[in-house]
């Protein structure tokens, strides 16, 4: 074995599936002097690859995840590691069928091959099932299992043939330096090596080794019970490795995968069971490797039933001869976690990502660190999405133990967390509380969602409720009804999880000019609603800008980005500190009133002019009401006259207070976030970061380009000047549900997002540059008695008036283009709000 | 045929073995527990010869509450019955280990009837004291042979065979007879899914042991110095030829 360098440009701690796979990309990208470490020996360092059941279920209604996937196993096909041998989920309940049927949605959506099968046929492809517990179940031909340990060796020996990379086993890292911020160096137990960049890919490890750099991997390392039985004369038979497709018993959250002549059967129903990084035991000291710890079988002993149960034939006279406690990684959200470290410069995480995602995730690391940006856009896997508090070692195992057994669960896109809640109130929270605030979460806030005080509007209204329990759960028939009271009066909008941040300083008009696509260099008073882009020209952040002075600039962002914006802000900060970041989100709340009454309300409440001229929109003015500082801002993302209204927190409760006794006289609603993230926005065709706008969609697209570009220099121009010489491939569209009625069972149904957009007769769209047509957001238009979807059609596709389908739970439903671009639905002309 | 398999509950390590840090016990927070390799086999000899003479397997340990888990083990691969002398954890010694499984044995005797064969492992994982069976023979006053790596039975004859670096010692053993075996005399089966639910459910008999713990009295647990070995290259394909020459000379092996 060579000697250790002392120097790098990068060094690659960790050499499982996924530090293997990073270096091997790097090398492919064009970085050379890559040093890889790792405390184990090869090819099994010892970590949670050498135990991995390696099998590659690609449907996942997530894209990000799916997407990821597929790249991973495209890779290992090309790396001869590929095994297919298809898979079967099954249902023993019909809860379970049905989301079966919607597993068919997301096979459509990311192009996978998927077929709803009977209980016989299951037993036709695995003739020792016992299909009599079964009611149904959905095959994917093209499930696999592969050689993740060969696919690493694999991506090292391409490295090394590339003379870009030196492999260290048997090296463990001792501490990480960093020099004002930025990392520096890596000590290991046999020598110091000098380097740019760090990337952390060490599993379970991770947040140890990020800690030795004062740097944070939001993971738990978590238990996942599988057992080895065997011989099984019908598998040994087969002389294959696989032979016959892999089982997910769903319901049962247990999986049966053939290895050989043997059946492994793996399990996601115990309790949760969690480890720290730090009491790992070491490879020497650990009876099989580190990360396959003693099996504790009571946790698996229910599970032995289920799996008898529906294997009788094969399972009742095989032996266990191996059971292990294998370890793996969590996160709070069950995302991997790659990007830089929003603490220290240039350390990376490529962490907890399981075997399925590992090389795709590795290609997104090094495009990332390579070109700024990866292709695939790795908005839900970043890093950097977690706010402090989402850190802690007691939120992740809280929220870890919430979604563990959700592994095979039936999750709602809605679904809220029931643990590590009312961690974040708003200064009106009591108030809200009061009104019968029904609470999403929103980054950690609790934020109404609607007021069952809002009831009685139901039937004011006459809004009707949704047939199926499905379409109902998380949602309420008051949200329309919200809606409609707020078009209708005026409506007072808690918007507490705001992220405000403030920059100041001699270099910020240079500074914000680069950072956004719309020119910043407005007048003091006015604002900017603008897109930030990557370096290939596609969504990173959708923002509005204040301009409070000179040199004082105020960003607002939603609060599921705040903490991505932020980082992304904060990288490219000038090194000369002439520019400063100041993170205000809790020293502000904000409160909305918008609707026709809304400039009657407030103006009796000030004498300051609110009139149009006065208080023009898009501009932001402070005024004082009474003794309370307000800072106001003549905007709406709902489409209606009104502010707004910043006041410093503990002001909050006063203000609202106040707005509340002074709107009595103009009929004023508590309006929750179902109307201001979903109903309003919808009607006003405004777009959302991380639902219609990411980095793989551009400007142009979604109908957000400008018709003049500025002169200053920005983050992605050049990128977008190409994009707009080109006709657009994909054109955002706001479609309308022309039929609701269930062919299946004539009950009407309401789509939730994500659904595939089809031909009328259910071929898939794409685009030339292959990106299928999905529903990014779905809702109510109350006031235009339509249900609205967004999605991005092709061009032939995006003409007002097509008829198109939605493919809901495996049925088609009339759809039609309502509008191709940005002009809203509701009031087009945007009187109301501009008026 | 009524036989009886005494086995003993011991940390299962990894190649290096962690102290706690008052060096009184393996630091077993991550390990899995087992009984020795040739208890395993005791077990599997026993399963073997009832499946063979018909009867009933019974398996004992001294031991804390936690090794149940062995006993429930031993049935899910095939033993019938298991007692558990229950300690409160505290260490017995090879002497007062004996004493209570004689005890214990006993009374399994009056209340049960005679074991015709009790098995022991040749020697317990960890403290290694290759006694116990020998001392519960004494005090039973029955005959006993160790280290056997094969058993027939002939009517009321036991014929056990010891393997010698020449081949095979072979005795004859009149029952009742206490018999300490080796790993090698068979290759223990794994549970399999009904056993092991079957075993879950099974009653485990508990009692006090007979007798107090002590005896030998442990000071500390020490791990030997690691013997680092290194490797030296002397070189690949023909080019190491002349240096491997050098190297047999230098041994005065040329």
């Amino acid at each position: 074995m060579s000697d250790l360098p002392s120097n790098a440009s990068v060094v690659v701690i960790g050499a499982g599936i996924v530090g293997n796979s990073v270096v091997g990309h790097l090398a492919e990208l064009g970085w050379r002097d890559i040093v890889q470490i790792d405390k184990g020996p090869l090819p099994n360092p010892g970590g949670s690859t050498g135990h991995a059941s390696n099998f590659i279920f690609p449907v996942d209604h997530n894209k990000e995840m799916a997407m990821l996937t597929l790249d991973s196993q495209r890779q290992y096909e090309e790396m001869g590691v590929n095994v297919t041998c298809g898979g079967i989920e099954v249902a023993r309940t019909e809860e379970r069928m049905e989301e079966l049927r919607r597993r068919m949605s997301s096979a459509k959506n990311w192009d996978m091959e998927a077929h709803l099968v009977t209980p016989g046929e299951i037993q036709e492809l695995v003739p020792f099932i016992n299909e009599e517990v079964l009611i149904g179940g959905c095959y994917f031909p093209t499930v696999s299992a592969v050689d993740s340990l060969r696919a690493g060796t694999i991506f090292r020996e391409r490295a090394t043939a590339l003379d870009a990379l030196q492999t260290m086993a048997n090296t463990e890292i001792l501490d990480i330096e960093t020099d004002r911020g930025r990392v520096k160096a890596v000590i290991t137990d046999k020598g110091r090596i000098e380097a740019e960049y760090v990337v952390i890919a060490c599993g379970v490890w991770s947040p140890r080794i990020a800690r030795m750099a004062g740097a944070s991997i939001p993971l738990t390392p978590a238990v996942h019970q599988m057992i080895d039985v065997g011989p099984i004369p019908i598998l040994q038979e087969s002389g294959k490795e696989l032979a016959f497709p892999i089982i997910r018993d769903m319901d049962t959250f247990m999986y049966e995968r053939q290895t050989s002549g043997s059946m492994e059967v793996g399990s996601y129903a115990h309790r949760p069971i969690f480890h720290s990084p730090d009491e790992i035991p070491s490879l020497a000291e650990a009876r099989l490797s580190p990360t396959e710890l003693p099996f504790t079988e009571d946790d698996f002993d229910p599970q032995l039933e289920v799996a008898l149960e529906l294997m009788p034939e094969i399972l009742s006279q095989a032996e266990i001869k191996y059971a292990i406690n294998g370890l793996l990684s969590l996160t709070p959200d069950a995302m991997p976690l790659i990007g830089e470290t929003v603490e220290v410069r240039n350390l990376w995480s490529a962490a907890a990502i399981w075997i399925k995602e590992g090389p795709g995730t590795g290609r997104a690391v090094a495009e990332w660190m390579t070109n700024g940006y990866p292709e695939l856009d790795p908005h839900a896997s970043d890093v950097a999405r977690f706010y402090p508090y989402a850190r802690t070692d007691h939120h992740i195992r809280a929220r870890c133990a919430e979604h563990f057994n959700k592994t095979y669960g039936i999750v709602h896109p809605r679904e809220q967390w029931a643990s590590e809640r009312n961690k974040r109130l708003s200064p009106v929270h009591s108030r809200t509380t009061e009104l019968g605030a029904v609470y999403f979460e929103a980054g950690g806030w609790e934020r109404p969602h609607w007021y069952e005080s809002n009831s009685p509007l139901v039937d004011h209204y006459g809004i009707e409720d949704r047939a199926h329990e499905w379409d109902r759960r998380w949602w309420s028939p008051i949200q329309n009804a919200e809606h409609l009271a707020m078009r209708e009066k005026v409506g007072l909008v808690d918007l507490a999880p705001f992220v405000i941040f403030d920059f100041t300083g001699p270099g910020v008009l240079d500074y914000i000019q680069t950072m956004t696509v719309n020119n910043a260099d407005v007048a003091v008073g006015r604002s900017v609603y603008t897109p930030l882009l990557t370096g290939s020209g596609g969504f990173k952040a959708d923002l509005t800008i204040l301009r409070l002075g000179e040199e004082h600039f105020r960003v607002i962002t939603g609060a599921f980005d705040g903490p991505r914006d932020q980082h992304w802000f904060r990288t490219h900060l000038p090194e000369d500190g002439s520019v400063h970041l100041a993170d205000m989100t809790s020293a502000y709340t904000t409160i909305g009133v918008w609707g026709p009454e809304a400039r009657n309300l407030v103006q009796s409440m000030t004498d300051h002019d609110l009139s149009n001229d006065a208080f023009p929109y898009g501009s932001t003015q402070a005024i004082d009401f009474g003794s309370i500082n307000a800072r106001l801002f003549r905007i709406s993302y709902v489409g209606e006259l009104g502010w707004e209204v910043y006041v410093p927190a503990e002001a909050g409760g006063p203000m609202w207070d106040r707005l509340w006794e002074v709107g009595h006289d103009f009929g004023v609603t508590a309006v929750g976030a179902g109307v201001y993230g979903t109903t309003g926005r919808l009607e006003k065709g405004y777009r959302l970061m991380g639902a219609e706008l990411e980095s793989e969609y551009n400007p142009v697209e979604a109908g957000l380009a400008r018709p003049k570009v500025k002169k200053h220099e920005f983050i992605g121009k050049e990128a977008y000047l190409a994009a707009r010489e080109e006709e657009p491939a994909a054109i955002l569209c706001t479609l309308t549900m022309e039929d609701h009625l269930s062919p299946r069972d004539g009950i009407k149904r309401y789509p939730t997002g994500r659904e595939p957009i089809t031909t009328p007769d259910g071929g898939r769209i794409t685009d030339r540059k292959g990106r299928p047509s999905y529903v990014t957001t779905a809702g109510a238009g109350p006031s235009l008695g339509k249900f609205l979807l967004l999605a991005y059609l092709p061009p032939e596709h995006a003409v007002v008036g097509n008829l198109l389908s939605v493919m809901y739970m495996n049925e088609l439903y009339p759809v039609k283009v309502a509008v191709a671009g940005s002009t809203p639905v509701f009031d087009p002309d945007d009187k109301r709000m501009k008026g | 045929m009524r036989i009886l398999v005494c086995v003993k509950r011991v940390p299962a390590p990894g190649a290096r073995i962690a102290l706690t840090d008052d060096r009184q016990a393996v630091d077993a927070r991550h390990l899995p527990f087992t009984v020795s390799p040739h208890e395993e086999c005791a077990v599997e000899e026993a399963v073997r010869i009832k499946e063979g003479h018909g009867g009933t397997v019974v398996v004992m340990t001294l031991g804390p509450a936690e090794a149940e888990e062995q006993l429930r083990y031993a049935i899910s691969t095939g033993a019938d019955e298991a007692v558990l002398l229950a300690t409160d954890g505290s260490e017995w010694d090879p002497q007062a280990t004996a004493a209570a499984l004689a005890g214990g044995i006993e009374s399994l005797e009056l209340a049960g009837g005679p074991f015709d064969l009790v098995l022991f492992g040749n020697e317990s994982a960890d403290a290694g004291g290759y006694q116990v069976g020998i001392r519960v023979a004494h005090a039973l006053g029955r005959p006993v042979i160790s280290g056997i790596k094969g058993i027939e039975l002939e009517g009321a004859t036991l014929i056990a065979r010891r393997e010698t670096d020449a081949g095979f010692e072979v005795y004859h053993l009149p029952l009742p007879a206490v018999v300490a075996v080796k790993e090698g005399i068979n290759l223990p089966r794994y549970p399999t899914l009904p056993s092991r639910l079957k075993a879950k459910k099974a009653e485990v008999a508990s009692s006090r042991p007979t007798g107090q713990p002590g005896g030998l009295a442990m000071l500390r647990l020490d791990t030997p110095l690691e013997v680092a070995s290194s490797t030296t290259i002397l070189g690949q394909g023909p080019e190491a030829a002349p240096a491997v020459a050098d190297l047999l000379e230098d041994l005065g092996l040329l």
